[in-house]
């Protein structure tokens, strides 16, 4: 069971700890989508994340790609993913594969099930997280948000859950609010939400509903201004965890005035 | 010898190992961000220069991309 942030300013400088590190920033930044990197490192100051995701492809003929120098600059975490592995063996590979470039231990496993809504594989993902975890690995599994699922993730070892709000990419927001909040009462590890980020008012509800951080990538690198986004973006989930701790206010039917009526004028 | 690389044909020299591999890239041996897989199996950097690839092999040589 999740206990609510204390009610002060404190609860922004509260660290989001994940397998014993602790961060300050509860914002996580995907660095898909960003038409360069200089907007890329610009984005990564303004959102002041400390842990960012790379992909692992094949080295192209014109040689690698400065995103690591540009990375290792901005003084964040790699957080290597398994993006586009369909399968547990695949993403397995690519997760050793990742430790072998980036001398990481972290891993965020994605195994996808589906090309039109990139939904994850559950019987894939359980299995590929288990084998990670016996190998050593911090895993965080892009999961959907099945509370059950996460349940399984975080009994066979997962450091962190991360469940979609929406299919990656499509900026749909949280779908199933109820079920993202479910998923924070059921787990006792860090809930970092995951896809579906269209703007910042959805990272906030993340935040509000429990989460523990939210994980943006394409809702920052492609808004028509990426900078002033991923700002936004750190803001929206400072809110959202202050406004968490401040507890809100039950929802009613009707009414109820917010100024007394005691020593009103009578006029007539 | 034959290799594949990167899922092109690729004509090495022998004795062959991942390190002439990465040459072949344009990358050198000590290349940051880089990991190595032939024939489906991880290669440890410390055996990039020691393990000998045989004809035919299917190398794929990895780095950071933007993703996720």
């Amino acid at each position: 069971m999740s206990e609510a942030p204390p009610a002060t300013g404190a609860a922004v400088e509260d660290p989001l700890v994940i397998a014993g590190r602790e961060l300050r920033s509860r914002l996580l930044l995907g660095t898909g989508g960003f038409p360069s990197l200089e907007l890329l490192a610009e984005a990564i100051a303004l959102s002041g994340s400390e842990l960012v995701t790379v992909a692992l492809r094949r080295v192209e003929a014109s040689g690698p790609s400065s995103l690591i120098e540009v990375l290792d600059r901005a003084g964040v975490q790699l957080l290597p993913n398994t993006a586009g592995c369909h399968t547990a063996r695949d993403a397995v590979l690519t997760a050793k594969l990742s430790r072998e470039a980036f001398a990481t231990d972290w891993i965020k496993l994605e195994v996808i099930g589906d090309e039109d809504t990139l939904l994850p594989d559950a019987p894939e993902l359980l299995r590929a997280a288990e084998e990670l975890v016996g190998e050593g690995f911090v895993v965080l599994p892009y999961t959907t948000d099945d509370p059950v699922l996460a349940r399984r993730l975080v009994d066979v070892g997962c450091a962190a859950v991360m469940p979609l709000g929406s299919p990656i990419g499509s900026g749909m927001g949280i779908r199933n609010p109820y079920n993202i909040s479910l998923i924070r009462e059921t787990v006792a590890v860090p809930v970092v939400l995951d896809a579906g980020i269209g703007t910042a008012s959805d990272a906030t509800l993340a935040m509000e509903l429990g989460c523990d951080a939210v994980m943006a990538a394409s809702a920052i690198s492609r808004a028509q201004d990426p900078a002033a986004m991923a700002l936004a973006m750190r803001r929206a989930v400072e809110a959202g965890r202050l406004a968490r701790g401040a507890g809100r206010i039950p929802r009613r039917r009707y009414a109820t005035a917010s100024t007394s009526d005691e020593g009103i004028a009578e006029f007539s | 010898m034959t290799i594949v690389l990167n899922g092109r044909s690729c004509e090495l020299s022998e004795p062959c190992t991942p390190a002439a591999a990465l040459a072949e890239l344009g990358l050198e041996v000590q290349a940051r961000g880089v990991a190595v897989a032939v024939d489906g199996e991880v290669v440890p950097r410390a055996e990039w220069g020691s393990r000998t690839l045989a004809d035919g092999a299917r190398v794929e040589v990895l780095t950071a991309m933007q993703g996720g």
